[in-house]
């Protein structure tokens, strides 16, 4: 069988996970590589500053919107259903991880361990997708779009009136720490939020946050490859590929729709909760429309309908906005320390003064041109456009072609 | 509707100069919405485009009228005698401008694109929507800008009501552009604008220029949006341009909605519908039982009750599913 990793002979071979050696190397290697990030600095060879903290912020950050765009791409991807509706589910994960995890106090909060409030986060908003589901699930193709952006402005005006649990525009909410604990005693079992020594590693507190999210990110990822292996991932693709035909073949749309849209606003209810503990404190405006444009531009980036390309994503999506701000940094030093071609060329386009006319500006606060942070917007909204016209299949279209390149080398098909 | 008939017992208590104001009011709005449903429908008619950048298209047009009316002062600065005639060339200005810019949208990043899936368009514009609105955003800066509108705060008083002059020009703007695009439709462009609509392969086999209708269906739909924008930016809305007069054309999608994504009429029918429902909820259905800003979810509500009943809404074609 070596070398015609296209030749299956049975149908578990052919759905299998890993159907190749290649396949299982790589991934073990990636994951090994991964768990070890935090140690970066002790291992040769190893970039060093995957291990800083914050870039271990950086890549929690990444496995968190991981764990999202896993379920968005169930719905959007998998089953071919646009929601412009995850923002809405996070929020609703987010608000329910509050309620069952914080601390009580003058906003609801019943300060129950983790592994209580995290399922539930997941639960309660799938319950949720499946109550509003009929609405949505009804109309198809853009009417879906339609309704679940109307959901988006609705929680908004929810959770801006719910101060009670949201805490309202102005303060927001905390939302629950990290923290491992059987029950409500005082003293967590591993927690997350402080720096400590694991077996003679110092490990710092967004190291651990970092593992864990990885950890997540693992079980969410087998979670939604083994989805899409079952029959019910068999018939979300027939209804994708084409609702009729899968109907006639006695797959139950309207049942079948409804199921992704529930299990998609689980995972986003998981994103959301992770989320927000991450960050610590959200304002209502967190779960906006911009939220779920962005989701739905991770996976369109990385490649819809593919676990791995939604996982490509997040970390393109998340990273890139690092990438632009150290770059227009470094750009900023070059004008600074002055001489050279560089620091000229850099000079027409970036502004490191008030008077300075440059096309993006590096100076918090007004000053004529773009904001970094701007540039990110435009340069996100490019990216989208440009990846539909250019490469539909996204990143992970990419990786394919790349992939066939060697597979196939000396010859180019 | 729902606005309508938990507000009727509230009337009594309030008075009629209250509730025919909010009439007013919410038929101005409507006619807001109307106006940026309709160029999204024309757009989505004839170039099947689901535009979600309607709203910042709306914006920039807000803002070239303030940057032609007040920074140029066109031609303000030679027509000293007449303020509206002064101010409607401005806005005239500021229209061929947006229309400008539809087209150069339309031909960069929707052309390219001809024959995908509608969701692949729709995503395209939901990028467009991301970059128009931060540069229109940063183009604006932190404080509003005013469109300089000839009528201020100078309002008419008609037995019960007081209505501002800037909704009878908007009454009647809007009136007049509804007229215009049913008129356009009868040319010799519009009728072949609804060939394409009706099937793009069979009108250019017909000879028609397709590219050149989705041009000017884009141009068709900047200016819609414009106007929209520019009587959502003035007294008693709003003081100037915002970002987030594009919120304004997002609440117009429930209109469209509404009326059926297809239908032109329905789109002004669903944007006065949409209108009404705001305005009655804002003035009838407050804190404490509603929370704040309960009014601009009204809208959205209503679509989903629509979509619940009706999935291809009141005037849309329903969808003919063929195996």
């Amino acid at each position: 069988m070596r070398g015609r990793p296209l030749l299956h002979t049975s149908y578990a071979r052919d759905q299998a996970m890993m159907p190749t050696a290649t396949k299982k190397a790589v991934l073990a290697v990636f994951l090994g590589l991964a768990a070890l990030a935090p140690f970066a600095s002790r291992i040769p060879l190893y970039p060093d500053f995957l291990g800083d903290n914050d870039w271990m912020k950086l890549l929690s950050h990444v496995a968190i919107f991981g764990i999202g765009a896993l379920g968005i791409n169930l719905l959007t991807g998998v089953a071919g259903q646009v929601s412009l509706g995850h923002a809405f589910f996070m929020g609703v994960g987010a608000y329910v991880g509050a309620v069952f995890g914080a601390p009580t106090g003058d906003l609801w909060g019943l300060g129950l361990p983790m592994w209580i409030w995290l399922p539930m986060a997941g639960v309660v908003p799938a319950l949720i997708g499946i109550l509003v589901g009929p609405a949505a699930v009804r109309v198809r193709g853009l009417y879906l779009a339609f309704a679940t952006l109307a959901l988006v402005f609705i929680g908004e005006w929810a959770w801006r009136n719910l101060t009670f649990i949201t805490g309202g525009s102005f303060s927001g909410r905390s939302f629950p720490d990290f923290q491992w604990r059987w029950w409500k005693e005082e003293e967590p079992v591993v927690d997350f939020t402080t720096d400590s020594v694991w077996m003679g590693y110092a490990v710092s507190e967004e190291a651990k946050v970092y593992l864990m999210m990885v950890a997540f990110l693992v079980v969410a990822t087998l979670l939604a490859k083994n989805l899409q292996r079952t029959r019910t991932g068999r018939a979300f693709q027939a209804i994708r590929d084409r609702d009729i035909a899968a109907e006639v073949m006695g797959v139950n749309e309207f049942r079948y729709k409804l199921m992704a849209f529930g299990i998609s606003s689980g995972f986003a209810g998981v994103a959301g909760a992770l989320f927000a503990s991450f960050v610590g404190r959200q304002i209502p405006e967190t779960w906006d429309l911009f939220l779920s444009v962005e989701f739905l531009a991770i996976i369109l980036i990385g490649g819809a309908g593919t676990v791995s390309g939604a996982l490509m994503g997040s970390a393109f999506v998340v990273i890139l906005p690092r990438l632009v701000q150290d770059f227009t940094d470094a750009l900023k030093q070059t004008i600074v320390g002055g001489e050279g071609t560089l620091a000229a060329v850099a000079d027409v386009v970036v502004a490191v003064s008030a008077d300075d006319s440059g096309i993006v500006h590096t100076l918090p606060g007004v000053g004529p041109g773009l904001s970094v942070f701007q540039l990110n917007q435009i340069l996100f909204g490019l990216l989208i456009i440009l990846f539909m016209i250019l490469e539909p299949l996204g990143l992970y279209g990419i990786w394919v072609r790349v992939r066939n390149y060697w597979r196939g080398w000396p010859f180019t098909y | 509707m729902m606005g309508a008939v938990l507000s009727l017992g509230v009337i009594a208590q309030s008075g009629p100069s209250q509730f025919l104001g909010t009439i007013v009011n919410g038929v101005s709005l409507g006619a807001i919405y109307a106006l940026l449903a309709m160029g999204f429908v024309i757009i989505f008619k004839a170039t099947q485009v689901v535009n979600f950048a309607h709203g910042a298209l709306a914006t920039l047009g807000a803002y070239f009228t303030a940057v032609v009316a007040v920074d140029l002062n066109f031609p303000g600065r030679y027509i000293q005698g007449s303020p509206v005639l002064g101010w409607s060339i401005s806005v005239m200005v500021a229209l061929v401008l947006s229309a400008l810019v539809g087209m150069l949208l339309e031909r960069i990043f929707v052309r390219p694109m001809v024959g995908e899936e509608l969701f692949s368009l729709a995503i395209i514009t939901l990028g467009m929507h991301i970059v128009l609105l931060t540069v229109v955003t940063d183009l604006i800066g932190p404080d509003p800008r005013s469109i300089a509108d000839p009528w201020g705060d100078a309002r008419v008083e008609l037995g019960f009501v007081i209505i501002p002059q800037t909704q009878i020009a908007q009454f009647v703007a809007a009136i007049a552009l509804m007229l215009l695009v049913g008129l356009f439709f009868r040319t010799r462009t519009g009728v072949a604008m609804r060939a394409t609509a009706f099937d793009q392969e069979a009108a250019r086999a017909q000879g028609i220029n397709v590219g050149r209708i989705f041009a000017i269906a884009w141009a068709i739909g900047a200016v819609l949006a414009t106007v929209g924008g520019v009587f959502g930016s003035v007294y008693p809305r709003r003081v100037g341009v915002f970002p987030d007069t594009a919120l304004l054309a997002m609440r117009a999608f429930p209109a469209i909605i509404l009326g059926g994504l297809d239908s032109v009429g329905g789109a002004v029918i669903g944007g006065l519908v949409v209108g009404l429902a705001e305005s009655l909820a804002g003035s009838y259905l407050n804190q404490p039982l509603f929370g704040t800003g309960f009014s601009g979810i009204v809208p959205y509500l209503l679509m989903m009750i629509v979509l619940f009943v009706r999935p291809h809404g009141i005037f849309g074609t329903g969808e003919v599913r063929r195996i």
